[in-house]
């Protein structure tokens, strides 16, 4: 919820926001820790030695230049998935169809990618990645049209778009857009034209430049617009947001199709800069790991990045880790299962560390099934 | 907040015509298949039985949750380290039943915990259903090993004389345990809910929690406790995939099946006998797409295109069915009234 009086005086704003942003940072940090004690138990009891395995993690997301690009090329779609969950959030929505829109966005940037050739890179990327975005933006917004007109609830229908996504995109990759390569016999699309894969500036991946953009972006129109703030007063009190004349119909929908836009840029981003082409199973579990980003950052855009990098520093280690002390990398699930679980039950955390709980800072979705 | 005072309403009051008409229909049209068709037809009316029957037992779970006001997203979850950790008892044990009742237990407690979140803690109910989901991705990943089935499998076991009876005798009388059990519960949980003073309690907790603490009845036990059983009903389902359907597990099993089980919930207005027909569709659904390969001979000839879609569109089918299902039926339903809300005294 907002503070008082923080549309009036920027100065008291920004002082506010940081000491804000340093207490609001205390639970997600120690549910971090939390969980990470928690998870050495549940790998001591499975055998293996915790201390081992963490640092094995640590050295393989952060210990070398190539452990540091793993981890941030790991985070760059986890970024732009946690925006697309916090975005749909303040608007009350809980977009746990990230996946199946980073699906859509995903083929479609692959099939500009490899279906037109010869055009120069400063088109070529950019049509490619608005494509997907673009794909992913309509995905989503299936689920917010039904919502608003009749009433589907968008937990049902997200999920139910990721599985009818699976299957597309998987249809897609293994006939009309498949790879026929002599040799070739999995489903996949062809490689990407190199003018449309993503270039590094200045050493930097183009794709971790656009996430932090994007996060910026998101932050600038939740926070400094009026469909941000229509958006989040739908977000927290739909019937006094259309006792206002705000169309909360009109609201949900676009902040499906704005989560689903990010959701599809992130798809594109990492199809362009990663991967080269598009492959069924693609980044499998980041419509979770979005959900628990987006809690860990409390569902701020900024707070999004750090929580991403987190994520991205286990996700690079996690094989590292399973290399040097044999623990399966599925651990990184559990670590993070975890995670959103103290995030979640912050009460747990707030009676250890006796702090109070703070006004308004719950997110609240559960308004029921139905309208 | 909308009191619409429908609680009293006496709920069939009017004759049904229209679902009379609908299965009415349907059996017509059974029957026209039943006579082109005869072994492709029971073949894939056992199957719906069978494919409905984790799909009932969750909308079961749900049911029961909801109407005490406590919303239950995990179910999927549930479901998935049910399914898991009975799996394991029967590797270990050997014995199918005891893995069952394991998966029983291992459902009331995930459904405990449910509870605790959502009524102690006081976490929202749909991200405390959201933590059950990827705790049980992670957790059944990580534990499992690839290489292990189970000792046999629940079989089918016919009921004298009634399992000859032509296309009904196949379809509801040779079945395995747990579809018989989730038939039998789809009446017990009916009439626990609409014909005893748990049910009346469980309602009042979940349209009026003030008013029903008011005459004594303690809130948040009710909701525990139905939650918990919920849980076990979502355990047995769980069960039913490793157990009786699969003979081994696979990660993520599941495959939204807890999620096509609110679906199928709310489609039949928190009732057990309209879930009970929501999951025969979906049962069917999923049918027409396991036996697609044997029916591909017998399929009249204005209809042979089915046969040669890919594998991939006929397996959007029941999540397609879903969407469908919930746009047209949500909004003619009326959830629970204090659904999702953390009930604090006064």
């Amino acid at each position: 919820m907002e503070r008082a009086g923080s549309q009036f005086s920027p100065r008291m704003d920004s002082r506010i926001q940081i000491w804000g942003m340093v207490h609001a940072a205390i639970v997600p940090i120690a549910s971090v820790v939390v969980a990470l004690v928690v998870g050495a138990a549940i790998i001591a009891l499975s055998g293996a030695n915790p201390l081992v395995a963490y640092s094995a993690l640590f050295e393989g997301g952060l210990g070398s230049g190539r452990a540091f690009s793993r981890t941030l090329e790991k985070a760059t779609p986890l970024i732009f998935g946690g925006l697309a969950v916090s975005l749909a959030f303040k608007c009350g929505l809980f977009n746990i169809g990230a996946q199946g829109q980073l699906l859509m966005g995903a083929v479609s940037a692959a099939f500009i990618g490899f279906s037109l050739q010869g055009l120069p890179s400063a088109l070529h990327i950019p049509l490619a990645l608005l494509v997907g975005a673009l794909l992913g933006a309509v995905w989503a917004a299936i689920a917010g049209t039904l919502k608003a007109f009749t009433g589907a609830h968008e937990v049902i229908t997200t999920i139910m778009l990721n599985f009818v996504a699976f299957n597309l995109t998987d249809w897609l990759a293994d006939g009309p857009w498949k790879d026929r390569t002599p040799g070739n016999i999995v489903a996949r699309t062809p490689a990407v034209a190199p003018e449309a894969r993503l270039p590094d500036i200045v050493g930097v991946p183009l794709g971790i430049i656009l996430a932090v953009l994007a996060a910026i972006a998101v932050w600038w129109l939740i926070w400094r617009t009026t469909i941000g703030f229509e958006l989040r007063t739908v977000g927290q009190n739909a019937s006094a947001a259309k006792y206002a004349g705000i169309s909360v119909r009109r609201m949900t929908v676009l902040a499906m199709v704005a989560s689903g836009f990010l959701a599809g840029l992130g798809g594109a981003v990492e199809t362009l800069g990663v991967v080269g082409r598009f492959q069924p199973g693609f980044n499998v579990g980041l419509g979770f790991n979005a959900i628990t980003i987006a809690l860990l950052a409390r569902t701020n855009p900024i707070a999004v990045i750090p929580a991403s990098l987190l994520i991205g520093v286990m996700q690079a280690g996690a094989s590292r880790m399973q290399f040097n002390s044999g623990v399966a990398s599925e651990i990184i699930d559990v670590i993070l299962a975890l995670i959103l679980f103290f995030v979640a039950a912050d009460g747990i955390i707030r009676r250890v560390l006796r702090l109070r709980a703070e006004e308004g800072e719950r997110v609240t979705l559960s308004s029921g099934w139905g309208s | 907040m909308r009191i619409t005072g429908s609680i009293a309403r006496p709920a069939a009051a009017r004759i049904p015509w229209l679902t009379i008409g609908v299965w009415g229909a349907l059996a017509i049209l059974v029957l026209i298949a039943y006579m082109r068709a005869p072994q492709a037809t029971t073949a894939v009316l056992t199957s719906t039985i069978r494919q409905s029957t984790p799909i009932i037992l969750g909308a079961l779970a749900g049911i029961m949750c909801e109407r005490s006001g406590i919303i239950n997203i995990g179910i999927e979850g549930m479901m998935l380290i049910s399914a898991f950790l009975g799996f394991l008892f029967n590797v270990w044990t050997g014995d199918l039943f005891l893995a069952t009742l394991g998966a029983l237990l291992v459902g009331a407690a995930v459904g405990a915990f449910h509870a605790l979140m959502s009524i102690t803690l006081k976490v929202d109910q749909i991200i405390a259903g959201t933590v059950i989901n990827i705790l049980a991705i992670g957790t059944t990943g990580y534990f499992y090993q690839q290489g292990l089935t189970t000792r046999g499998k629940l079989t089918p076991v016919s009921i004298p004389f009634l399992a000859d009876i032509p296309i009904i005798g196949p379809v509801f009388f040779s079945n395995p345990p747990i579809t018989y059990a989730s038939l039998i519960l789809i009446v017990v949980v009916h009439v626990l809910l609409f014909r005893t003073a748990w049910g009346l309690r469980t309602r009042a907790v979940g349209e009026h929690p003030a008013a029903a603490d008011t005459v004594g009845i303690a809130v948040n036990r009710v909701r525990y406790i139905n939650v918990i059983i919920g849980g076990m009903l979502a355990g047995l389902a769980g069960a039913f995939l490793t157990l009786e359907s699969v003979g081994s597990f696979e990660r993520n099993m599941t495959n939204g099946r807890g999620f096509v089980s609110l679906a199928v919930m709310i489609f039949g207005k928190w009732t057990p006998f309209g879930a009970w027909g929501g999951s025969l569709l979906f049962g069917f659904a999923n049918a027409l797409q396991s036996q697609i390969q044997f029916l591909k001979n017998q399929l009249p000839s204005w209809l042979a295109w089915i046969g040669d879609l890919p594998p991939q569109f006929i397996g959007m089918l029941p999540y397609v069915l879903t969407i469908a299902v919930l746009a047209g039926f949500v909004g003619r339903a009326r959830p629970p009234a204090a659904i999702g809300k953390v009930y604090e005294k006064e």
